[in-house]
């Protein structure tokens, strides 16, 4: 478990030494600049678009960190050489994959958190500077407690997107895996289409084949209750915690084979 | 020279080059002017269904740009003063898209519906998109009493169909959380929906609502209704002033005789304008009240 964690630290100082951080200044500007632009362009639904804009850029910011950073991982080791140092110390290859795994959310989760505070920030000013008569045309609360819904599904897609990566990375070539990823996050949000087959193609092995990737496939679509909670929708807490617990089964499933192959892996 | 000073030196130089190159993008955009239209008249993808899918989840984000576009659009074409100009040709697809990607974006069905069926030039004086916008609406939220209202609205003010009308502030009536308002307005429509009464009564319920936009359609409304009884009682004292063979109608032939003290103003200070051959008045197509709800169709 100590092992674990000096890894995990480790990426996470590795990835506030590449600026990652950075990306919170930006988040923080995007939503003051649109909060101040948008009230004169949109006809009065600024809260919305807010919430809709914290929502995607948190989502989007959060991808690129799980990707670009999550690629390099294990082959950034491998082509530095410093993973021989690595492995000779009391750290076994599962301990690494975990560590690195562990740090890469542990970086996301900060990421996460501080774009939520500022995102709650910017709704409860606006929500505090508008009159009730107004505040009473908009579909949910300003700083309504329901987005926090909306962000753990976020959290939870961007610690399976990182998986994904991480597992690419134990056997592919960094450009790979990140195509590798994409590939399977934009797939992964065409997984309703591959469900419904049927209703296009006749053909039985087709159909088979579609309705086997709808299943292997990891269904990102799930994730997404954005439009529900901005719009003051119910998310019921039973569906939440389905779409967790697949979340989280799915990431295991992936670091596990992910351990396995790194485990084979001859560095020679 | 230091390798500091040479650095420097490659940083001005890159300065210079960039200023350089505004330099000529502005001159050339001065040589060869671009329409303002060149970049809003596109729509690359007219399928919502197809832009849904290609935004991966990010549809919310993607539909508020589309409706910032549909205001702009609208906005934009309204303020076009050249005569005969096409307008308002991507204001339907626009909407259209933007309510597909978020089908619960209520303001879009709503505004959409009072930009569509708005008469030319304030609109493209489409309310049968209106009512296709405003169905689509019922389809993701069924219980939504404003639309079935919004409907019956466009069937009375625009389309002039007061049993449709009235049909529809029935349905309206009928949805959880209605005010009790509708049920009277419904009958008022049936028995006489053409009284301006009745209009008057409609606009005030809107002036009541708790959306701004709507608010300010209502205020226009209600102004245009003053406007049209304003005109009634001028023309009715125009008729009485017998014309000498040869002689036309103008303002200061009516000022002369004693029939008004100046030339008549709509509520925005707007003068009327005055046909010197019929001698019927009307409000200038310079108000912003124009073209009023029951302007004869040449006027438009």
């Amino acid at each position: 478990m100590r092992a674990i964690k000096t890894v995990a630290v480790n990426v996470f100082r590795e990835s506030v030494r590449d600026r990652v951080p950075y990306n919170l200044v930006l988040f923080a500007i995007l939503l003051i600049a649109s909060s101040f632009l948008l009230g004169q362009l949109t006809a009065g639904q600024d809260v919305k678009i807010i919430k809709d804009l914290g929502l995607a850029a948190t989502s989007i910011f959060g991808l690129f960190i799980a990707i670009f950073i999550g690629i390099g991982l294990v082959s950034k080791e491998v082509e530095r050489r410093s993973i021989y140092a690595l492995l000779a110390k009391p750290v076994s290859r599962p301990q690494f994959i975990a560590g690195k795994y562990a740090g890469l959310v542990l970086t996301l989760a900060v990421n996460v958190a501080v774009m939520t505070c500022a995102l709650y920030l910017i709704l409860g000013y606006m929500s505090w500077t508008e009159s009730a008569a107004f505040k009473a045309t908009w579909d949910a609360p300003g700083a309504d407690p329901a987005i926090l819904k909306a962000l753990l599904l976020i959290f939870v897609e961007l610690m399976l997107v990182t998986a994904l990566a991480l597992f690419f990375s134990t056997f592919s070539t960094p450009i790979l895996s990140a195509v590798l990823t994409l590939g399977f996050y934009v797939a992964g949000h065409f997984n309703a289409d591959l469900k419904n087959f049927d209703r296009i193609v006749e053909s039985k092995p087709a159909v088979w084949l579609a309705r086997g990737l709808y299943h292997v496939l990891p269904d990102f679509s799930a994730f997404d209750v954005k439009t529900q909670v901005v719009h003051g929708l119910p998310v019921p807490g039973w569906y939440l915690l389905t779409t967790v617990t697949y979340g989280l089964t799915y990431i295991a499933g992936l670091l596990l084979i992910a351990t396995f192959i790194f485990a084979r892996r001859d560095f020679k | 020279m230091t390798a500091s000073r040479r650095d420097w030196l490659v940083l001005s130089l890159g300065m210079m080059a960039l200023i350089a190159a505004i330099g000529l993008q502005v001159d050339r955009d001065r040589r060869f002017p671009r329409s303002a239209q060149e970049s809003d008249q596109v729509l690359y993808v007219r399928s919502g269904a197809a832009l849904k899918r290609l935004t991966l989840g990010f549809n919310g984000i993607a539909a508020d740009v589309y409706w910032i576009r549909a205001l702009q659009h609208y906005g934009g074409d309204r303020l076009i003063k050249i005569p005969g100009a096409v307008r308002y040709q991507l204001l339907y697809p626009l909407l259209d898209i933007t309510t597909t990607l978020d089908p619960h974006f209520n303001i879009a069905y709503r505004f959409g519906a009072i930009f569509l069926s708005e008469g030319y030039p304030g609109g493209p004086g489409r309310p049968d998109r209106a009512i296709e916008l405003l169905r689509k609406g019922l389809v993701a939220m069924p219980h939504k009493w404003q639309y079935y209202h919004d409907i019956g609205f466009v069937y009375y003010w625009h389309l002039r169909d007061y049993k449709a009308s009235a049909e529809w502030f029935q349905r309206a009536e009928a949805q959880p959380g209605a005010p009790s308002w509708l049920k009277p307005l419904a009958a008022t429509m049936l028995v006489q929906g053409q009284d301006r009464a009745s209009a008057r009564l409609l606009w005030e319920q809107i002036a009541r609502s708790e959306e701004e936009w709507l608010r300010k359609s209502a205020t226009r409304a209600l102004l245009q209704l003053d406007v049209l009884d304003q005109i009634d009682q001028v023309n009715a004292a125009i008729r009485r002033v017998p014309l000498s063979p040869g002689e036309r109608y103008s303002w200061e032939m009516l000022a002369r005789r004693g029939l008004l003290r100046g030339i008549p103003a709509d509520p925005t200070g707007v003068l009327f304008v005055l046909d010197p051959d019929t001698g019927r008045v009307t409000v200038s197509r310079d108000s912003t009240l124009y073209p009023l709800p029951d302007e004869p169709k040449r006027l438009q």
